[in-house]
């Protein structure tokens, strides 16, 4: 075992997280406009830089959902049990005491067990009721003549909402997140460069010193 | 010689009063084959309005049955969606109130000769039709005010656009005939409940020459289109009714040729007017359920004439220290106009520029069914005199926009009906106009109309509506998102529908918010302990 820098997260995947965080704000701020929470832009441009946003992003989801599956690396976003409680543990007590962060990032598993199932929420649950509830809401003219349209319009308006708010506390805690541990810019940086510090296996280092290692630094 | 000199002398100087003189506006697009003027049978003096439909008609020979048939010259008018009988003939409107009992002065405006009695259809000889008032083109052809239609012949009296009465022409106007212009039609619609612009709020003197602003279509500097290139008519029969409106139009434009019959946007525009981008789409799924009206002409009574929102009857027959008729004239108009606030004869009025309309699901049918006729009403609510039907789910009502005339009118305190009332009479001794006294007055109403009367009265709160379309504003300067998509939007009152931004999805707000200030304050709690208990990480 030994603890290298290496490339965890290729470009695509840093792109199409940066793509991801800006169309969540241009989303967040549009869309809590449009429901009132502030002014600072007219109805009809916060509709369509909304709708335009909304649609770039369900793009960049679409190519996101493709590279996960293509490449495997959906894998590492499949929540697992074990080491949650030493990390739960941490972040509700350890922290405090002092302790190291107990989780070490592997090859195939570079979230630790929290992140994991909370990426596996989001993606499974929260992001599908945003995206399914918004294409509904957009497209609301092709369904209106369903029973009780306006009813079914509202509820969806509301889980729309609601869905935006659970991601926007999402977003508050993935920031905070970052400053625990190896400090903000420590964590930033891999989402940035690529590179994260890995504990591999010494057949893992051969073999990416062998075939990849443009992938290891220094 | 002497004569052709003579006649070339007399060309050259008519030639330039005659452009001079000729004041109607060119219509767009009249390209006809007959030049009026070389009609011999029209060449000659006429003394009155008939002679000359008479000629009219030794040429268009079915235009007398055509014009008779029309609700121009019957005021009638049987409602197919409710089988009410209405018309000018039959309903009591929120202004003069009825036309019963006040001819010839109402009946200035129809569209024949000679109309003085209501308890009889309109005369029935041929030339009893007015071709004149519709097909002038010389602008100087006019009805006296209290004519029963007829042209004034001498300057006495007033038109009925109340200017000062001349002599009109009428061998002019019968060479000058052509198509109908706006200002044709305009003058009795334009001034439909005694004046301009009281009544309908969309139709007004502006515009006979509008600028883009105040309407789009009819400006000449627009599409400079007259009324009956939407109002298109069959045997003289025309489209777009005000009692059985087309509140909405799936069917949209007909194929080229196709003659259309209806009066609406979407004849024209389509039923998908908006261009099939990000936000056309967005605006064209509004279509099915926004009236094109409703963001289209966001203020009525533009072009600088005010429209008559209040009338209140109630207040008419004050005197003055003298004991004479008075006035008040304290709205003024964006041209300086004063415009009257009381009368002794009419009571108070209100008056509004650049109004605002009112908003209310319309699926085209207006009902008169009991007070405008004399029905029961109930005397403790305020009295539609017309009511609007429609609601949001019956999958063919629109949101329209309408002008809401308020006021109050006077009814039988004993038998709860409207009633009619005998307002203009110089010569009788009953008249309100001229005794200032609304006891005699609707005691002569209601026996002209034929109702029964208790001989109590007492006046009530009234309210009617006028569908808005009209006053089209260039695309520029439709409505904004905003000014509905608002928690205080123009259409709050509206009901059944959601409407984003409207505060809809308030109770989802409240609970994400109440999640997002959890999840700030845990984080902020964490952050906290961490920092207080300083054996965090370096």
């Amino acid at each position: 075992m030994s603890s290298r820098m290496v490339k965890v997260y290729p470009r695509f995947e840093r792109l199409w997280h940066w793509t991801q965080m800006t169309l969540i704000f241009v989303l967040l701020f549009t869309g809590l406009g449009l429901n009132g929470v502030h002014g600072l832009l007219p109805f009809g441009p916060a509709v369509m830089l909304h709708t335009i946003a909304a649609l770039v992003l369900l793009c960049v989801w679409i190519f996101a959902t493709f590279w996960l599956f293509t490449t495997g690396t959906w894998r590492q976003f499949i929540p697992k049990m074990r080491g949650m409680t030493k990390v739960a543990r941490f972040y509700a007590w350890g922290i405090f005491r002092g302790e190291k962060h107990p989780y070490h990032k592997l090859l195939w598993r570079k979230h630790n067990p929290l992140q994991a199932i909370t990426y596996f929420g989001l993606k499974i649950l929260v992001f599908p009721a945003i995206w399914i509830t918004g294409i509904l809401y957009l497209t609301y003219n092709l369904w209106e003549e369903v029973p009780n349209a306006t009813l079914w319009l509202t509820v969806i308006a509301n889980l729309h909402v609601l869905a935006a708010w659970v991601i926007a506390s999402f977003v508050v805690v993935h920031v905070y997140l970052l400053t625990v541990g190896h400090g903000f810019r420590q964590h930033v940086a891999p989402m940035v460069t690529g590179y994260d510090c890995i504990d591999l296996t010494h057949e893992q280092e051969a073999y990416l010193e062998t075939n990849e290692p443009w992938r290891l630094q220094s | 010689m002497r004569r052709v000199l003579t006649a070339l002398a007399l060309i050259a100087t008519a030639a330039p009063a005659l452009a001079q003189q000729s004041t109607a506006p060119e219509i767009p697009g009249s390209d006809s084959t007959a030049d009026h003027s070389k009609f011999e049978i029209l060449q000659k003096e006429f003394t009155s309005g008939p002679e000359v439909t008479e000629a009219c008609l030794s040429c268009h020979t079915e235009a007398d049955d055509q014009v008779m048939h029309s609700i121009h010259f019957n005021w009638e008018f049987e409602n197919p969606r409710t089988g009410e009988l209405l018309g000018k003939r039959n309903v009591i409107n929120a202004f003069c109130g009825n036309v019963v009992g006040n001819e010839p002065r109402c009946t200035s405006c129809h569209a024949g000769y000679g109309w003085d009695d209501m308890h009889q259809p309109p005369p029935q000889q041929s030339t009893a039709v007015d071709c004149l008032v519709c097909h002038d083109r010389s602008g100087q052809y006019t009805k006296l005010a209290t004519g029963a239609g007829h042209p004034p012949m001498e300057a006495k009296g007033k038109t009925i656009t109340g200017a000062d009465a001349w002599a009109v022409d009428l061998s002019k106007a019968a060479m000058s005939v052509g198509l109908p212009g706006r200002e044709n039609c305009g003058q009795c619609h334009f001034y439909g409940g005694g004046g301009d612009n009281v009544k309908h709020g969309d139709l007004s003197s502006a515009l006979v020459m509008p600028d883009v602003h105040t309407d789009v279509h009819m400006s000449p500097d627009g599409a400079n289109m007259v009324c009956t290139d939407c109002h298109v008519t069959e045997k003289h029969q025309w489209a777009g009714s005000r009692y059985d409106v087309h509140a909405t139009d799936p069917e949209g434009t007909g194929r080229p040729g196709e003659r259309r019959r209806v009066a609406t946007c979407e004849s024209c525009h389509g039923t998908e007017p908006h261009p099939v981008d990000i936000k056309g789409m967005k605006l064209n799924d509004h279509t099915d359920v926004v009236a094109c009206q409703t963001c289209h002409i966001p203020t009525m009574a533009k072009g600088g004439v005010a429209t008559k929102t209040w009338w209140d009857w109630s207040t008419a027959g004050k005197r003055d220290a003298e004991g004479n008729a008075y006035s008040e004239e304290e709205f003024v108009q964006s041209d300086g106009k004063h415009l009257h606030t009381y009368l002794s004869i009419k009571g108070d009025f209100r008056w509004e520029e650049e109004a605002q309309p009112i908003y209310e699901w319309f699926d085209g049918q207006v009902s008169y069914a009991s007070a405008a006729q004399g029905g029961k009403i109930d005397p403790t609510q305020p009295v539609g005199i017309n009511e609007i039907a429609g609601d949001a789910h019956d999958g063919k009502s629109r949101i329209w926009p309408f002008k809401k005339m308020e006021g109050r009118q006077a009814y039988d305190s004993v038998n709860d009906t409207l009633v009619y009332s005998h307002v203009w009479g110089p010569d009788t001794d009953t008249a309100l106009w001229t005794n200032l006294d609304w006891g005699k007055a609707i005691a002569a109403g209601m026996k002209a109309a034929g109702k029964e009367y208790s001989g109590e009265y007492g006046f009530i709160d009234t309210y009617m509506y006028w569908p808005t379309t009209h006053m089209v504003a260039p695309a520029s300067e439709a409505l904004d998102c905003q000014s509905c998509h608002a928690e205080d939007g123009r259409l709050a009152n509206i009901a059944g529908a959601f409407m984003p931004g409207t505060g809809g999805s308030a109770m989802a707000g409240l609970l994400g918010k109440i999640l997002f200030a959890l999840a700030l304050l845990g984080v902020l709690g964490h952050a906290l302990l961490r920092l207080f208990s300083r054996k965090g990480e370096p």
